[in-house]
């Protein structure tokens, strides 16, 4: 049995060791929040954190995530009270069809929580292995910079 | 006042926090997947199909084209592109038989032990071979041989496109149930009423017995325009075998392999001139390769053939254009809808008229440019809302356009500079709306509805698929009646509960819907004033009026229909005429650096003006903008679907690049406003615009960088070392 704690909470998963941490979530957790782009790590849609780091999901294995710390989309806020964040994004027109949005969400998340750099080329660096088809990233980047900043005060 | 505000986009709750569901994550209980058997040859007869004994096919449920009720027919503008191939397959990765299995990578296991053979039947790949054509043009205005006759210079040019992808982040995804004797399918789509006209033939049902409900949509760009009709009929088909819920959600490279994308271009010029740079005369053919069934090649065509003019006056033109069928999987609607393809061609060839009349293409352009009175090629005499000017003096100051192809030059000339750098320019227009009378035949519906408990709620098909359709009509309409935007909701787009406002395209949702929901708003309004003596001035009043209004009945609906204005005549025979009621307009400046040694671009600054009329919420226009534009980029430099045999073999993100946050710049926009009498309030169409000229500017700036004109896209490091050779 593998055990991990998603969002706080101790989870436990019974099922095939191989099966994909994605998978894991959204089947079994009912996490949907996490999105599948394209299924071999290449568009972050399903970025989730692990241990704190951003990881696509759709490449873990959840044996990996065995006694480990998995954020989601679904810890940030709720839509009566977003997060800094997402306050962030929606004010700044972050989102758009909204499918890359959690992956992105988590990966800047990550970035300012590690006290990543609030400039722009750090910005667009930290966000560069999400792929957004919609905004063409200005942004989401203006999004990050703007939470950064308001976090800073 | 909420028009032209930047009022926050109403589904960025949902979204942001992970709520919003797309329609792999609706939980349907009892649902089983399903997959489809595609054909591994571009052209053949299906000879045999066999099933692997070994499998346990009691567990699954298989259908094949045998097992429609009504027609085997995507039922769109051609009656021939069938559901599933039955006996002769036409291009590579088309639907042959489809699986459903409650366990999904059983499903996918069960594909595979289906085995099919074929007669092979010679394919034709290569467009300018092909003797099909789908659709032809002409477009002829004033008299062609004068015009060449009175010229001082002719200048000749040929043009190629490639095909492009949409990539949307989310794949095709449907799901179809029956319920009560009602057929529903629900899933990622632009077009509710396109997927209703599609399934009335397959399955042989009236309106009353088929319900389309669109799920919150992760990105169309045209590419979920009428793939959808196609997905909807196999998810049903295996879901009323079944007699349970079946969804089927494409992979990836599945989704790219088989699905529509934008139609490949030969466009060639041949220009006159007077030694001024006036035009005295185009003549222009148009090639596009419409793949192996004619979809919405026709109409993809109509639109490239209108704009292949481009944003000039010429008294004497001649456009002859013609899609031709190739054994390749179906091309279709991409934002910009051929438009982006013929501009292509008409924008970077000023920059060969520049170097043949020693005149700089700004000046030649500056000198042709449409104004208030000037005629298209269709003679059609704009009246009103011509941008075109001043969106271009405007991106030509902004960018320091002047000062930097000067600083540029003598930074090229040294030989010790590890870079070239390029600026370069484009100017288009782009018509709004369905072309000629298309709007005329859609006769469009949308409407407000009251409820008796006080909800405002807008009644349109029109989908919400990023682009922000929900907030612009919560805003039309707010205004229209003079209310908070907060008081109105918008009703999902789902055919038993919005009327048919047309397809989600041709950048008609905002000028055309959101004008027929304004329209509407003003009716709701007329019988407040009379039925309750005023407009509400709170929630309160709200409900009292709602009350009245209503008479005891749950809701009242105010419905209106799209009227063709006056003024606009259109002739579908000759050609002639108003091809769009309108036009938007735009220029941008691409400035980009490129590495002598491995010939790669960096784009540095993207200045941009657009003409859109009247930006209802200006934060989510700019976005369009430098989203559009963005994938104008990355069609001009980095995206290039390779086939091999009819079939793409780069059907991955990881080989089908896109832009991500590095490879894009930053981008300024100015938005201009020459509000369009009949938009409401004088909006215009915007969402295919910012397509459209990324591509030539991108090639000014490469021909301005290193002296190359390299006419075709996109400009691969590879391309572009091959052209230093």
């Amino acid at each position: 049995m593998i055990k991990l704690t998603v969002n706080g909470k101790k989870k436990s998963f019974k099922g095939a060791p191989f099966k994909r941490l994605i998978d894991v979530l959204r089947e079994d957790f009912a996490l949907t929040g996490t999105k599948e782009g394209c299924g071999e790590g290449e568009c972050g849609a399903c970025t989730v954190l692990l241990d704190g780091e951003p990881v696509n999901s759709c490449l873990i294995p959840a044996c990996q995530a065995d006694g480990r710390k998995v954020e989601t989309v679904e810890s940030l806020g709720v839509p009566e009270k977003l997060s800094k964040l997402q306050e962030g994004f929606l004010a700044c027109g972050g989102a758009q069809c909204g499918i890359c949005t959690p992956g992105m969400l988590m990966t800047a998340h990550a970035h300012l929580r590690s006290k990543g750099k609030s400039d722009e080329r750090s910005v667009r660096e930290a966000l560069s292995g999400n792929l957004c088809r919609c905004t063409g990233y200005q942004d989401i980047v203006k999004s990050v910079i703007k939470t950064a900043k308001g976090l800073k005060r | 006042m909420s028009v032209g505000k930047n009022e926050p986009r109403r589904d960025g709750p949902a979204k942001l926090t992970g709520r919003a569901l797309y329609l792999d994550d609706v939980a349907i209980p009892g649902c089983w997947h399903g997959v489809t058997v595609r054909s591994s040859v571009p052209h053949g007869t299906i000879k045999s199909i066999a099933y692997d004994p070994a499998f346990p096919w009691d567990e699954c449920v298989v259908v094949t084209a045998k097992d429609i009720p009504g027609k085997n027919l995507v039922a769109l503008i051609e009656a021939d592109q069938p559901l599933l191939a039955d006996g002769v397959v036409r291009h590579r990765e088309e639907a042959i038989v489809l699986i459903a299995h409650p366990d999904r990578a059983t499903a996918y296991e069960a594909a595979k032990r289906v085995r099919i053979e074929y007669e092979p039947l010679p394919p034709v790949f290569d467009m300018e071979k092909s003797d099909t054509v789908f659709k032809s043009y002409l477009i002829e205005r004033g008299d062609l041989d004068a015009g060449f006759a009175a010229a001082d210079v002719v200048v000749q040019g040929e043009y190629r496109t490639p095909s492009q992808e949409q990539a949307y982040i989310e794949n095709n995804a449907i799901a179809a149930y029956e319920e009560d004797g009602v057929l529903i399918v629900t899933g990622s789509l632009q077009c509710p009423y396109y997927v209703l006209k599609a399934m009335k033939q397959i399955f042989d049902r009236t309106e009353d017995k088929i319900r389309v409900i669109q799920t919150v949509t992760g990105g169309g760009f045209g590419g979920k325009e009428e793939y959808p009709s196609m997905l909807a009929g196999h998810a049903a088909l295996l879901a009323l075998k079944a007699g349970r819920p079946v969804k089927i959600v494409y992979e990836r490279h599945e989704d790219m392999a088989a699905t529509t994308k934008r139609h490949p271009s030969v466009v060639r010029h041949r220009t006159a001139l007077t030694k001024e740079g006036k035009l005295l005369a185009q003549d222009i053919e148009v090639i596009m390769d419409g793949g192996a069934y004619a979809t919405l090649s026709g109409v993809v065509l109509s639109r490239g053939t209108l704009h292949a003019a481009g944003v000039y006056e010429c008294p004497n033109v001649r456009v002859r254009s013609k899609v031709v069928m190739t054994h390749t999987p179906p091309n279709g609607a991409f934002r910009g809808f051929g438009a982006p393809q013929t501009l292509f061609a008409a924008e970077l060839h000023w920059e060969k008229v520049a170097d043949a009349l020693g005149i700089d293409s700004l000046t030649l352009r500056r000198r042709n440019i449409f104004k208030v009175g000037s005629t298209t090629s269709t003679g059609q005499v704009l009246m009103e809302s011509v941008g075109a000017e001043e969106c271009l003096e405007k991106t030509v100051k902004a960018s320091g356009y002047a000062a930097k192809r000067k600083e540029y030059d003598r930074w090229n000339a040294d030989p010790k500079k590890p870079t070239w750098k390029g600026i370069g320019l484009a100017v288009c227009h782009h018509g709004a709306g369905f072309t000629g009378s298309g709007e005329v035949y859609l006769a469009s519906r949308a409407g407000v509805a009251l409820t008796a408990k006080g909800e405002l709620i807008v009644l349109a098909a029109s989908t919400e698929i990023g682009q922000g359709t929900n907030t612009m009509f919560a805003q039309v309409a707010s205004d229209a009646l003079g209310v908070p935007a907060s008081w109105f909701s918008v009703e999902t787009p789902d055919t038993h509960k919005v009327p048919d406002s047309g397809p989600t395209v041709a950048s008609r949702t905002c000028m055309i819907v959101g004008g027929l929901v304004g329209r509407a708003t003003k009716d709701l309004k007329r019988a407040f004033e009379n039925e309750f003596g005023r407009v509400p001035k709170t929630t309160a009043d709200l409900k009292k009026a709602a009350a009245v209004l209503c008479k005891g009945s749950p809701a009242r609906r105010f419905e209106v229909q799209f009227e063709k204005p006056p003024e606009v005549t259109w002739d579908d025979k000759t050609y002639r005429g108003d091809a769009y009621g309108v036009y938007s307009y735009a220029a941008i400046a691409v400035d980009l650096e490129i590495d002598r040694l491995t010939c790669e671009v960096r784009v540095r600054k993207v200045t941009t003006a657009q003409d859109i009329g009247k930006a209802i919420n200006p934060l989510l226009a700019e976005g369009q903008i430098i989203g559009g534009s963005t994938q104008g980029l990355g069609w001009a430099l980095l995206e290039e679907p390779l086939f091999k045999d009819g079939v793409m073999i780069n059907s991955q993100l990881t080989n089908y690049v896109i832009p991500t946050s590095l490879d894009t710049p930053p981008f300024e926009v100015m938005l201009v406003e020459k509000p369009y009498s009949r938009g409401p309030f004088g909006a215009k169409g915007l969402g295919e615009l910012p397509m459209d000229i990324p591509g030539p500017a991108v090639a000014a700036a490469v021909k301005h960088a290193t002296g190359r004109l390299i006419p075709t896209l996109p400009h691969t490091p590879e391309r572009i070392a091959q052209a230093m050779k």
